[in-house]
C-alpha cells in the first residue's frame, strides 16, 4: 500500500501571524514555520495505518516556496520513507484551486492507494483543497475524518459534521482529510531522527508535472490591517446595561 | 438581470440548516437568487416557503436517490447541471463542512475556484467582491474570481440585509450521480445537552472566570452562551478553581478562539488569557471591577455584577427575536 501524506508549512499560531498588506498573501517571513497541527495528526494517523498494513511506503508531500527542510526532516523522522517537495517561483501566490491542481498532479505520479490530508490549515483556513484534489482524480473524499480504520480495500472513519457525527466508508484509492479529534503525532525517535538523512527528498518543478490548471483565478483587491484594539463602550449598570448591551448586539447582526 | 445559484442545507430533520439565511442573504445582493435544495424524492419542498421568506425569488429541488448515501456528490452533480439549466453567473453555498466540500468538486469540474468564507459581498466587473475577515479579524481582504464562475461560500450568520421575503416558484429536477464518492453507513445527530459549538473554531463564545464563584454558579454562563448559540469558554482562573474541565481553557496555554463575537464574563483579562480572545471580531465584557484590563480590549463593557447583568441580557435578547 501507498500512502501519500500532504503537509503545509504554516506561520505558528503562538506567535503574531500576518498578511503581506500588498500582495495580501501570509507573510511567511514574520514568524516562525512549523507543519500545521492538523497535518502532524494526518502524518501519525498515516503513519498508524501503514504500521498496520503489509510493505506500506509513506510519502510526505508539500508544496512550499523556500526552504522547508526541517518540516520534511521532521516528517521522515517521524517514519515517513520519502519526501516530495514541490517547488516553483511561478506558484507564487496559488490559490486553492491551481494549489489543487499541482497537487493532484503530483499525487497522480506516486500512484498511491491513500492520500492524506489535514481538514483545514490554521493559516488559510479554506478547508477545499482535499476535496479539490479527490475531484481531480476522480476518487472519494471522507472529509473531517476521525476513528480511521483500513480494512482490506475500504476505508472507513467517523465525520464530523454540523450537529453530529457520521460514519462514513470508501473504497480505495481514496482522499481523506483528518480532524482535530485524531492523536498527537508522535516523537521522532533517536534512531528515527538519524535515520532521515538517509531517506530521498525529491524536489519537484511544476515543468515536472502534468497539470492542467484551471481558468479559474481568484485575485486578492485589497488587504487592511485592523487597528490595534482599543477599549470601546463601557457602561456602568444602573440597570439599563443589559437593555443597551442587547441593542448593542442586534445593531451588530451579533444575536 | 443577473442570475445566482444558493444552495441550502437541510438539517436530518429535514428542515432548513442554519446557514441557508446568509446564503441567501448575500446570493440576493448580487443578483437574483436560485435556491437549490438537494433531497431525496419526495422530501425537500416543505422548505420551499421558509425559502420564500428568506428571499429565494425561485426554489430548485433537485431529487437525487442517493443523497442520504452518496457522501456531498449528489449536491455537486445539482449545482453543475442547475448552472447549465439557469445559465447562472455565480454560486454561493454555506462554509459548512459539507459546502466546501461542494465548492471545492464544483470549482473543479467548472474550471474555477471558490472565494471562501466570504463576510460580505458586493457587486463587481467580474460578477462580484467578496469580502473575508482573516486571523481572527486581524486582517480584512476582498477577493474576486476572473477567468471562470465566481463560487462563494458564506460564513454562517454573517452580516447582510435580509432580502425582501416573497412567493417563490417551485420547481423540481432528478439528479443522476455518476460520480465516485464516499459512502454514508449512518447519521448521529448529537443529544440536545451537547449541540453547544465546540470552542475551537466556533463563531461565538461565552467564557466565565473567577468571578462566576463556583461550578454551581458557572451554570449562568452556559445560559448564556445557549441564548446566543455560543460555545462555552473559561478563564485559566476557573479551570484552576475547578469550574470546569480544562479542555475549555481559553488562553495562551488553552485554547485560542477568533469568534465572532467573544463575551467574557466576570474574567479580569490577563494577558494569558487576552492572547487566546483578543483577536475576536467584537468583544463584550461584564465584570464588576472597573478597572479590569479586558475593559482595555472589549468593544462594549459594562462595570456590574454579572449574576444581575446576565439573566436581563438573556431576557433582552429572547425579546428581541
Amino acid at each position: 500500500m501507498k500512502i501519500v501524506v500532504l503537509m503545509k508549512q504554516v506561520p505558528d499560531t503562538w506567535g503574531d501571524r500576518r498578511l503581506d498588506t500588498s500582495t495580501g498573501w501570509v507573510d511567511r517571513a514574520s514568524s516562525d514555520p512549523v507543519i500545521d497541527e492538523i497535518n502532524e495528526r494526518a502524518l501519525e494517523a498515516a503513519l498508524t495505518v501503514a504500521e498496520s498494513a503489509k510493505d506500506a511506503e509513506v510519502v510526505v508531500m508539500t508544496m512550499a516556496p523556500g526552504d522547508v527542510s526541517e518540516s520534511l526532516k521532521k516528517a521522515l523522522a517521524m517514519g515517513c520513507d520519502s519526501a516530495v517537495h514541490i517547488c516553483d517561483d511561478s506558484l507564487a501566490g496559488a490559490d486553492a484551486g491551481l494549489t489543487a491542481a499541482v497537487i493532484a498532479a503530483a499525487v497522480r505520479a506516486q500512484d498511491a492507494d491513500l492520500v492524506f490530508a489535514g481538514n483545514e490549515s490554521t493559516d488559510g483556513r479554506g478547508g477545499l483543497v482535499p476535496a479539490m484534489i479527490a475531484e481531480y482524480l476522480g476518487l472519494p473524499h471522507l472529509g473531517t475524518l476521525g476513528d480511521i480504520v483500513v480494512d482490506g480495500s475500504t476505508v472507513r472513519g467517523v465525520r464530523r459534521i454540523d450537529g453530529g457525527t457520521q460514519a462514513v466508508h470508501a473504497s480505495l484509492p481514496a482522499v481523506i482529510s483528518v480532524n482535530e479529534s485524531n492523536p498527537d503525532a508522535r516523537f521522532p525517535s533517536f534512531k528515527g531522527i538519524m535515520g532521515a538523512k538517509k531517506k530521498p527528498v525529491v524536489t519537484l518543478a511544476l515543468a515536472d508535472l502534468d497539470v492542467t490548471a484551471p481558468a479559474g483565478r481568484s485575485a486578492v483587491l485589497s488587504t487592511t490591517v485592523r487597528p490595534a484594539r482599543s477599549a470601546g463602550t463601557v457602561v456602568t449598570d444602573d440597570g439599563t446595561a443589559a437593555e443597551q448591551l442587547a441593542d448593542f448586539l442586534v445593531s451588530n447582526r451579533l444575536v | 438581470m443577473t442570475t445566482v445559484l444558493a444552495l441550502v442545507e437541510l438539517t436530518e430533520s429535514g428542515a432548513l440548516a442554519s446557514g441557508a439565511a446568509s446564503t441567501l442573504a448575500a446570493a440576493a445582493k448580487i443578483g437574483n437568487p436560485i435556491a437549490i435544495v438537494v433531497a431525496s424524492p419526495g422530501k425537500g419542498k416543505n422548505v420551499a416557503a421558509d425559502l420564500g421568506a428568506l428571499g429565494a425569488a425561485q426554489v430548485v429541488v433537485a431529487e437525487s436517490s442517493t443523497v442520504a448515501t452518496a457522501l456531498v456528490t449528489p449536491s455537486v452533480d445539482a449545482l453543475d447541471a442547475a448552472i447549465d439549466a439557469h445559465k447562472a453567473d455565480a454560486v454561493f453555498l454555506p462554509n459548512s463542512g459539507d459546502g466546501r466540500e461542494i465548492a471545492g468538486r464544483l470549482a473543479v469540474r467548472r474550471r474555477t475556484t471558490v472565494l471562501v468564507d466570504a463576510v460580505d459581498v458586493a457587486k463587481g466587473k467580474n460578477v462580484l467582491i467578496a469580502t473575508h475577515s482573516v486571523f481572527g479579524g486581524g486582517f480584512t481582504t476582498t477577493s474576486e474570481i476572473t477567468g471562470g464562475i465566481p463560487i462563494v461560500t458564506v460564513r454562517q450568520g454573517a452580516a447582510a440585509d435580509r432580502p425582501v421575503a416573497g412567493k417563490p416558484t417551485v420547481s423540481t429536477v432528478a439528479v443522476e450521480s455518476t460520480s465516485s464518492s464516499g459512502v454514508i453507513d449512518s447519521t448521529e445527530t448529537l443529544a440536545s445537552d451537547s449541540t453547544r459549538p465546540e470552542l475551537r473554531g466556533a463563531e461565538r463564545v461565552v467564557s466565565g472566570g473567577r468571578g462566576l464563584g463556583s461550578a454551581e454558579k458557572f451554570a449562568l454562563v452556559e445560559q448564556l452562551a445557549d441564548t446566543l448559540g455560543a460555545a462555552v469558554g473559561a478563564s485559566r482562573a476557573a479551570v484552576d478553581a475547578g469550574f470546569v474541565a480544562p479542555s475549555l481553557q481559553v488562553g495562551q496555554t488553552g485554547v485560542t478562539v477568533s469568534p465572532q463575537l467573544y463575551v467574557a464574563l466576570g474574567i479580569s483579562g490577563a494577558i494569558q488569557h487576552r492572547a487566546g480572545m483578543q483577536t475576536a471580531d467584537t468583544i463584550v465584557a461584564i465584570n464588576k471591577d472597573p478597572d479590569a484590563a479586558i475593559f482595555q480590549v472589549s468593544d462594549f463593557g459594562i462595570v456590574g455584577d454579572v449574576f444581575t447583568v446576565v439573566p436581563q441580557l438573556i431576557a433582552a435578547i429572547e425579546a428581541k427575536r
